[in-house]
């Protein structure tokens, strides 16, 4: 067997690499001189939580996007379960930052899960009973059928997050990739998702999602992979998520209490 | 009545109303992607295609006259592609800069050439000439039926009637893609949603009806059309589908109602003459609008645009 060993030592066979969920190879990315993801590895596993995480700026969001193909990287390769991304956008499906979308514009709540079912009703298929019933199965599951008929304009930033969720079960895909879900909502809505995403990893799903709060990758995550422009580290949160990965990422950023607290939290 | 009324008022009627729901079907969703000034832009670069058309073929016949337009828009809508992308600045600057551009252009190109021959007058551009799309074949209801009269329609109106035609064909077909990449750019991409060209392609359905009614009607109605009526309709409901159906209502009010209070409301009002018909028309949309601001029931939206 072809091992494929990366700067930092890590290891990811070619058989890995197949029936990984997502699987990066040489990702670069560039919005102007300096590149925002530089030559990145990624071995998604199958079935595991993943976080992304690193400082502000180092790529998180953008590498999620070129995984996506929402943004064009200058070089690498995105294999999704061995196959090239176009072929298995199906398999995917994506919860973008709340804020990257206009909340103003004149549509329900009920109206954007349905646009999770693009791909299967088509340009001028038929809205059936059939779909619209799962569209509020799918917001039941994140607590917000009640919702359905409202305009978005009026819902909350937590409420918000929970129908973007929503239109993403409603493609029922095999791979999950959010970008910082967790931004800006409540409480109550931060329980509500984090539920959601475990209800996927138990039907054995792939949730992959940027994640900023280091406090709670612990508990929300068992696998991490941690990127500050360059690969950091990758694997089981208790090999990658450590004191030295920590340092190594944030450098000077993350106060040494910080580090030992997370430790703490992680012992 | 009909003997006055088909003859003189129906065809610029019609020809009104079908340019107006023309430009306000794809308005709607150029006001949503933040470029509405589109159709002002388009309206600017006819000049140079005009131009540019009559120093290729040296006539100034109406067909190569809208293929240069139709040229110069498309053009333009590419070049405010291209500016908007590759400079990363935002739609309305890139807008700003390209159509003063190409107008600048048409001003130099119509100076530098030899065009002193042609009448290229700014008041039709700007006004148009609806009151003088007559039927004059007509002598009632009656010769709607009438194949012979029907063959001396104005011109205008079948070719409005197939570009109406045309860009609700292009609504109804490309809805759904529409809708979620004009709503979220990101999601519509992860669905394999070419949203470059389906941005470009409804910019271009905008240029192609911006230039039919502009030679019909003039670049007034045509800037008013854009924005009013869909401007409009969004303070009436928060549901896009909705939304549309009110603009294609309001188009249709604004040119009907202001046809008729352009040529019989300085005669209520004591005066003598009417005044015109594109301008009173772009004014009744303005009132429209201004009503939709004061009275509609979505006026006021929690995460509304400041001072929208």
């Amino acid at each position: 067997m072809l091992e494929l060993a990366s700067t930092d030592g890590h290891v990811a066979s070619d058989t890995a690499r197949a029936q990984s969920p997502l699987a990066v190879r040489g990702m670069t990315v560039s919005y102007g001189e300096k590149p925002a993801v530089f030559s990145v590895d990624m071995t998604v596993k199958a079935g595991s939580m993943t976080a992304i995480i690193g400082p502000n700026g180092a790529g998180k969001s953008t590498l999620l996007k070129a995984c996506l193909g929402i943004v064009k990287p200058l070089s690498g390769q995105v294999e999704v379960m061995g196959r090239p991304l176009a072929e298995m956008r199906a398999k995917i499906a994506y919860v973008p930052q709340r804020a990257s979308v206009d909340w103003d514009f004149p549509t329900r709540v009920i109206d954007v899960v349905l646009m999770g079912l693009y791909r299967e009703v088509g340009l001028l298929g038929r809205l059936r009973g059939a779909h619209i019933d799962r569209a509020r199965a799918c917001l039941d599951r994140v607590g917000m059928v009640a919702f359905a008929d409202r305009q978005i304009g009026q819902l909350s930033g937590g409420q918000q997050q929970r129908v973007f969720l929503a239109r993403a079960l409603a493609q029922e895909a095999d791979l999950y990739l959010l970008d910082e879900p967790f931004a800006g909502v409540d409480a109550a809505t931060e329980k509500a998702i984090i539920a959601v995403l475990k209800s996927l990893k138990a039907e054995g799903k792939t949730v992959v999602a940027v994640h900023h709060d280091l406090a709670t990758v612990g508990d929300y995550f068992d696998h991490v992979f941690m990127i500050n422009v360059r690969r950091i580290a990758e694997g089981p949160v208790a090999t990658a998520f450590t004191a030295e990965t920590l340092q190594e990422a944030y450098g000077g950023r993350l106060a040494a209490a910080q580090v030992d607290q997370i430790s703490a939290a992680l012992a | 009545m009909g003997a006055e009324f088909v003859p003189l008022s129906l065809p610029p009627i019609l020809i009104g109303t079908f340019a107006a729901i023309a430009c306000a079907l794809p308005g709607n969703f150029l006001l949503l992607r933040r470029q509405a000034l589109i159709g002002d832009a388009i309206s600017h670069v006819v000049l140079p295609g005009i131009v540019a058309a009559f120093l290729v073929t040296g006539t100034i016949s109406t067909g190569p006259m809208l293929i240069g337009a139709m040229v110069a828009a498309v053009l333009t809508v590419i070049l405010i592609e291209l500016v908007r992308r590759l400079g990363n600045i935002e739609p309305g600057a890139a807008m700003g800069v390209v159509f003063t551009a190409m107008f600048a252009g048409g001003v130099l190109l119509l100076e530098l050439s030899d065009t002193s021959s042609v009448h290229l007058d700014v008041q039709h551009a700007l006004y148009g000439n609806l009151e003088s799309l007559i039927w004059l074949d007509a002598t009632g209801w009656g010769s709607l039926l009438d194949a012979q009269a029907l063959r001396y329609l104005p011109v205008e109106l079948p070719r409005i009637a197939i570009t109406l035609v045309a860009v609700a064909l292009f609504m109804a077909v490309l809805w759904r893609p529409l809708k979620i990449s004009t709503f979220d750019e990101g999601f519509a991409r992860t669905l394999g949603l070419p949203t470059g060209l389906i941005g470009l392609s409804l910019v271009t359905v905008a240029a192609l009806a911006a230039v039919a009614a502009f030679d019909a009607v003039g670049s007034i109605i045509v800037i008013a059309m854009f924005i009013c009526p869909p401007a409009a309709a969004r303070m009436m409901t928060n549901r896009l589908e909705r939304q549309v159906a009110w603009s294609v209502l309001f188009a249709t009010l604004s040119a009907v109602l202001g046809y008729v209070l352009a040529g019989y409301g300085p005669l209520w009002l004591g005066g003598q003459d009417a005044v015109s018909a594109a301008g009173m028309i772009a004014t009744v949309s303005g009132v429209i609008l201004g009503i939709a601001a004061l009275y509609g029931p979505c006026r006021s939206r929690t995460g509304a645009p400041e001072g929208a």
